[in-house]
């Protein structure tokens, strides 16, 4: 039973910091037909600016956090809107594709080159102690992460369907045009999706480095994850994301401990093509039609 | 008129080009500089890098400057065949690297074939066991470091049933034959056998796999990275059994990167800076004024193994590949006679290395020897 509850808490945990990724995955999607096949990239490189301005700035580790969370939001929203995405989606979403597995690259390499190639230690910004609930030992850090990512989530869902302007990048998603008709300033809408989904990446990079130490390499599990969690969950939902994500934290986590490590990875993937063929839309997402 | 100028300048660089050689050796450095082995062979790479500007400063090897080209294998056997074959197209006296067993295992028949002695960091017991006269170890196969773990287990951690972890690459494989082995002639059981990936991230799984086993000790064999991981996720999930390694769980690279949860810590490691031996102390100190970090056990590799070839090709007065790896086989250099090797160190017929060893325990955030083990052969 113990065993049960801590894998249960540790891929909720993990599961949470998936469904950040991907949140911010179909929040691009749907306010401006953005896949960005960087996401991955975007959660690893946050935890090298913080570790950089540690570095080289000499900032304390509160000080450097806010920093990287600043930085993420100009580098990985503003310029990533204006530099690729507004020049490439004129040209369509597949050379904007294109372009977004050519900045993961960029992106990995960049950090490998110029930073380290080695895995880094990131600070946790919780203790590391253990709690007991009912007599079973549950890790703290497993509760922070999850109490972290569930009110990101619900200040999230509470802007875009409470206050004004989440309501106005919500029409901006369902109808451009009209929204753009109806005085919405949906150029400005667009721009905070970017800057959502910045503010998203940091908040999981922060999250998961701690445990999974900061590396040029870890972009490329979790970028796949979030992907999968976004298709699985539903790829215009946002509340699919975070089901998406959760799903594929608990999964991986019980096949690892109850069936094979090694295929662990496999799973996910299994889920995915089950999901595409049986339900494509996904498990919380909408029947889309398009137009011919 | 212009055709002689041209030519004249050619045959002048030529000929420049050729004085250069000679005046240089070349041993390049194949080794892991990204993917899995980065903290490996980075730190294998500086130590060797240091000792390299030791001689050269000292006018090198039989007057001859060290040159050493540093490729990077990305942890991938397939690149590490490739970079070696690279590095063998130049002409080398000797190959330095790499560290990761399985990439040793698929370039050295290339060094082999070449006749070209290889200086490797790689531990799995079978890298000496396939008949090539010009592998050589830089610190013990598994053969030797296990039944010394062993021990270590049955004697000191007193368990009487241990939980297994490891990598399942070639490192963790060998490890784990020749573990097992060892385990079951001191009739200690084997109550978990935890499979884990290189370059995995996530271990929560693995450790609840390990806590429900209820084993006396934790035996974690993995690589450097993973091994912190697995060290914090321990942590995480309150792992209250003593956690025991070989080499890797211990060094120091893995003690800065998993943090306070390093603390406590204990296993058998062949090399380590902290050895309370005033030569590996100096080096240890030199090693973290140039690279600003402190080194662990893989420099110790890199750097004596330069010093190893240094002696050797003295005490031949010549550069002579072949005789380099039959003198190399059965000879003892003391520290008296090459102080670069730090520690006597005795190579045996089939290139295995055979020194004193060390008992260790993480305390605060450092390596603490809390025993010297003799050689195997004294």
């Amino acid at each position: 039973m113990a065993d049960f509850l801590q894998l249960a808490l540790s891929g909720v945990a993990t599961g949470g910091i998936y469904a950040l990724a991907a949140i911010g995955f179909v929040l691009l999607w749907q306010t401006s037909q953005t896949i960005n096949f960087a996401q991955g990239e975007f959660v690893m490189l946050p935890a090298f600016f913080v570790l950089a301005a540690m570095k080289f700035g000499g900032l304390s580790f509160p000080m450097a956090l806010l920093v990287g969370l600043l930085v993420a939001l100009l580098v990985l929203g503003l310029l990533f809107k204006r530099l690729v995405v507004d020049p490439m989606l004129r040209h369509g979403v597949l050379p904007l594709v294109i372009s977004t597995l050519a900045l993961a690259i960029f992106l990995k390499e960049s950090v490998k080159e110029f930073y380290a190639a080695e895995a880094q230690a990131f600070p946790a910004v919780w203790a590391t102690t253990d709690l007991s609930i009912g007599g079973t030992v549950v890790s703290a850090q497993s509760l922070v992460i999850i109490a972290v990512a569930v009110s990101a989530v619900a200040l999230l869902q509470y802007f875009l369907g409470a206050t004004r302007t989440g309501r106005q990048m919500q029409a901006t998603a369902q109808n451009p045009a009209l929204a753009r008709i109806l005085g919405i300033p949906v150029e400005r809408m667009i721009l905070y999706t970017f800057l959502i989904n910045a503010a998203l990446v940091a908040l999981a990079s922060f999250l998961i480095s701690p445990i999974y130490l900061a590396k040029f390499t870890n972009g490329e599990t979790l970028g796949l994850v979030a992907f999968v969690a976004a298709i699985v969950g539903g790829f215009n939902q946002v509340r699919g994301a975070i089901l998406g994500g959760l799903l594929v934290g608990v999964i991986d986590n019980f096949v690892a401990a109850y069936w094979s490590s090694q295929y662990r990875a496999a799973i996910p993937l299994f889920l995915l093509i089950a999901v595409i063929l049986w339900r494509p839309q996904g498990l919380l997402g909408r029947a889309e039609e398009r137009t011919v | 008129m212009k055709a002689r100028h041209v030519a004249s300048l050619l045959t002048g660089v030529l000929v420049l080009g050729a004085a250069q050689a000679q005046q240089t050796v070349n041993m390049p450095i194949v080794i892991e500089l990204s993917g899995a082995g980065a903290v490996s062979g980075t730190n294998f790479r500086d130590g060797a890098l240091m000792a390299i500007d030791e001689v050269n400063a000292k006018g090198g090897i039989l007057g001859r400057r060290i040159s050493s080209p540093v490729t990077d294998t990305q942890s991938n056997p397939g690149i590490s065949r490739a970079q070696v074959q690279k590095a063998i197209d130049s002409d080398p006296y000797v190959i330095l690297g790499p560290v990761f067993s399985g990439s040793v295992k698929v370039n050295m028949v290339l060094a082999q074939q070449a006749e070209i002695p290889q200086f490797t960091g790689a531990e799995a017991a079978d890298i000496t066991q396939m008949g090539n006269d010009y592998i050589f170890r830089t610190s013990f196969g598994q053969q030797v470091s296990m039944p010394k773990m062993a021990n270590f287990i049955r004697d000191d951690i007193k368990a009487k049933s241990v939980a297994f972890l490891w990598v399942n690459n070639d490192f963790g494989k060998g490890g784990r034959d020749a573990f097992f082995k060892e385990m079951a002639a001191r009739n200690i059981k084997i109550v978990a056998d935890v499979s884990t990936e290189s370059g995995q991230v996530d271990f929560a799984a693995d450790i609840v796999k390990v806590k429900a086993a209820n084993a006396d000790a934790v035996f974690i064999y993995t690589n450097e990275e993973e091994c912190a991981r697995v060290l914090r996720e321990a942590r995480k999930q309150g792992v209250k059994v003593p956690l025991i390694g070989e080499t890797t769980l211990i060094g120091q690279k893995v003690i800065d990167l998993a943090g306070e949860a390093a603390n406590g810590a204990k296993g058998h490691v062949a090399l380590t800076a902290d050895a309370p031996i005033p030569a590996v102390l100096a080096f240890r100190d030199n090693f973290q004024k140039r690279f600003k970090y402190l080194p662990d056990h893989n420099g110790i590799k890199g750097y004596t193994a330069i010093y190893a070839v240094k002696h050797v090709t003295e005490k031949m007065g010549k550069f002579d590949r072949k005789l380099l790896a039959k003198t190399l086989h059965g000879l003892t250099i003391k520290p008296e006679q090459e102080p670069g090797v730090l520690m006597e160190a005795t190579w045996d017929a089939k290139g295995d290395i055979d020194r004193i060893s060390f008992l260790v325990e993480v305390v605060d955030g450092k390596q603490k020897v809390v025993q010297i083990l003799p050689k195997l052969g004294k």
